[in-house]
């Protein structure tokens, strides 16, 4: 079926030159910082992970909100989301390449990644995050590509793909409750030793993995010509406004518990974060930037009327995006950090080299996701 | 055809003795020779022994680094001249870094610019052991937190996870940074994390490790935790010491007098 993306306009064409030119910049870039080591990114002794570990925290979100499809088409026979469960499930599977992409940039010794299945420890956090993403990568690569290919021939899909895609909808809540213990079982790191981080990441994957797969639908409705229909994203603003309430009411969890109790350890970081602590306010406009986005786009994916109109829903959904990646994706990792185990506040600025590593990442998943859905599409539309 | 017989014979003999030989490889039951194990009688009893460390800060000169210098000259610690890269065994702290949780209002002045050691504290609960994908950092049988430089994969799991900021990464290649090779511990490659070593090779050649030896103020003093008999226990129960960060349960090796 892959053959299906080797066909396709002008259009369709400049945006693949344009991911690979981008990807090229990339591997120039992680070629520099393999020859020279991670010395050549903002990370540090004392923050010690940044942008990389950041982006895999945010798109581990993005791959398990594919669930938002998966269980409601195949649990609860919503069929509104019967033209984009595979959109969903495409998703999934780029969003956790990119993952292992950015686990594998971030490490110091990449040529050594197989120790991680050579020495098995199942105390480690990390064993069990390798094995749920690389789990959760076939399912959906095995269960959507078997569904297409089932309906280009005109045939129910074999019994056996019903199986994996029931295994699939508790293997999205664990990718990302996996991903919340490798931080919240840390001592001594007190924005993430808390039991509602867990929780937290789920309610805010979901709210931007919809917002993602709305933008997603509009952007194949005018480049493809394939609309998901406006009930199908009506349903999915409903489901992300609700997941993003829930975000913004953990936080404010957050807040009380450390604020409420005065204890100095829970309180520092959050007084990093949003206020400045000891005249370092590095993210302090970036995360109230997060704070008022995403509130307003809740409101908005709330309203009825603002999620029926396109352009307030695509506004709403951009806001959520990026709120959701500034406090994932900037503020909780690199706050986590802050101050040190040795009561330091040490700020931390990305270089170009890995900005340009995590541009080419991101192609590289988008590379996919378009090869999949072009593919997904053209088979859809002749079927 | 004699000819091509023996030219069968001798290539199938060959080829059979390199099977065997490869398979003496591959399988240890093909070697010949069991390894006789009662050779090694010694072999270390797993807990028997916990090494651990008592710091007398009232001894510890303010600016004196020998302890520092000798340590990380002993074990080829790179200057990377900045504090991003920074590579550190054993460094001095401030008492409000060293012990943020015990802090004390209205502190004496003296301890309050006083300098304290600190260093891997050898934890009995090491949370970087744990977090550890693949067993690079390990405690061993005698309580030391050690590393395996060759196993570790650089994701600093174990930076995250110490409580202490005890742990380093090799952000650079370290070698040209060594500013005078020594020959007693190896050096490191870039991309792997390190950090105090209790000077585990010192301990089997039963010599004390460097920075006990190298203090003029004998301010530290070195011994087994399990032994009620030591010089270090008998310390510990005749004075009023700390840990860092008790209330995180990692159970330090290394007690401080205030």
């Amino acid at each position: 079926m892959i053959e299906k993306a080797l066909k396709g306009g002008r259009g369709y064409w400049t945006w693949i030159a344009f991911l690979l030119v981008v990807i090229g910049f990339g591997v120039t870039a992680y070629i520099r910082q393999l020859t020279l080591g991670l010395g050549v990114t903002g990370m540090g002794r004392d923050i010690s992970w940044g942008v990389y570990i950041a982006q895999f925290t945010f798109l581990v979100g993005v791959a398990a909100s594919a669930v938002m499809l998966v269980l409601p088409y195949y649990l609860h026979h919503q069929k509104a989301f019967s033209k984009i469960v595979i959109v969903g499930e495409f998703l999934a599977v780029s969003a956790a390449l990119m993952c292992m992409l950015f686990i594998l940039a971030d490490m110091g010794r990449p040529d050594r990644v197989l120790n991680v299945m050579l020495y098995p420890s199942p105390h480690s956090m990390v064993f069990w995050d390798v094995m749920v993403l690389n789990g959760y990568l076939f399912l959906n690569l095995i269960s959507g590509w078997a569904v297409l290919g089932a309906e280009r021939k005109g045939v129910p899909p074999a019994s056996w793909v019903k199986a994996l895609i029931y295994i699939s909808i508790p293997w999205a809540f664990s990718i990302h409750t996996v991903t919340a213990f490798l931080f919240a079982g840390l001592p001594g790191r007190h924005l993430w030793l808390t039991a509602v981080l867990a929780p937290r990441f789920l309610a805010s994957a979901f709210a931007a993995g919809t917002s993602i797969l709305i933008l997603l639908t509009f952007i194949l409705k005018r480049v493809a010509n394939f609309d998901a229909g406006s009930e199908a994203r009506t349903k999915l603003a409903v489901l992300g406004s609700y997941a993003g309430l829930a975000n913004f009411f953990f936080l404010g969890t957050e807040f009380f518990t450390a604020f409420y109790s005065n204890i100095p350890s829970h309180m520092h970081t959050m007084q990093y974060l949003y206020f400045g602590l000891e005249g370092h306010a590095p993210l302090v406009p970036w995360m109230w930037l997060s704070l008022i986005i995403g509130l307003v786009s809740v409101g908005m994916l709330l309203s009825p009327p603002l999620r029926r109109k396109s352009g307030a829903l695509v506004a709403a959904c951009i806001g959520m995006v990026v709120s959701i990646w500034i406090d994932k994706g900037v503020g909780l990792v690199i706050g986590g950090f802050t101050p040190t185990p040795l009561e330091q506040i040490v700020d931390y600025m990305p270089t170009s080299t890995e900005i340009t590593v995590t541009l080419g990442i991101w192609c590289i998943g988008m590379l996919v996701l378009t090869l999949l859905l072009k593919t997904a599409i053209t088979v859809k539309q002749q079927a | 055809m004699n000819q091509n017989r023996r030219e069968f014979l001798r290539k199938a003999g060959l080829g059979a003795l390199a099977g065997l030989g490869a398979a003496a490889g591959l399988f240890p039951a093909f070697a010949l020779e069991n390894t006789d194990l009662s050779v090694f009688s010694d072999k270390p009893v797993e807990g028997k022994v916990r090494w651990g460390m008592l710091i007398d800060t009232r001894k510890c000169l303010g600016d004196c680094t020998e302890c520092i210098v000798r340590c990380h000259h002993d074990h080829n610690v790179p200057d990377f001249g900045k504090s991003k890269s920074e590579v550190k065994w054993i460094w001095k702290s401030e008492y409000e870094e060293a012990f943020p949780t015990a802090s004390a209002q209205f502190q004496s002045p003296e301890v309050e610019h006083r300098r304290f050691l600190t260093l891997c504290n050898h934890c009995a609960e090491p949370p970087c052991t744990k977090a550890c994908p693949t067993e690079a950092t390990f405690r061993r049988w005698d309580g030391i937190v050690s590393m395996d430089y060759h196993r570790c994969i650089g994701c600093r799991f174990c930076m995250a996870a110490c409580p202490y900021g005890s742990r380093s990464f090799n952000w650079e290649d370290p070698r040209p940074h060594v500013k005078e090779l020594s020959n007693t511990y190896p050096t490191r490659m870039r991309g792997v994390a390190e950090k105090c070593n209790f000077c585990s090779e010192r301990l089997v050649k039963n010599e004390l490790p460097a920075c006990v030896e190298s203090c003029p103020q004998k301010a530290l003093t070195f011994g087994d935790l399990n032994d009620t008999n030591s010089e270090l226990r008998k310390l510990l129960a005749a004075n009023q010491t700390m840990q860092r960060k008790p209330e995180l349960g990692t159970l330090p090796s290394v007690f401080y007098i205030i």
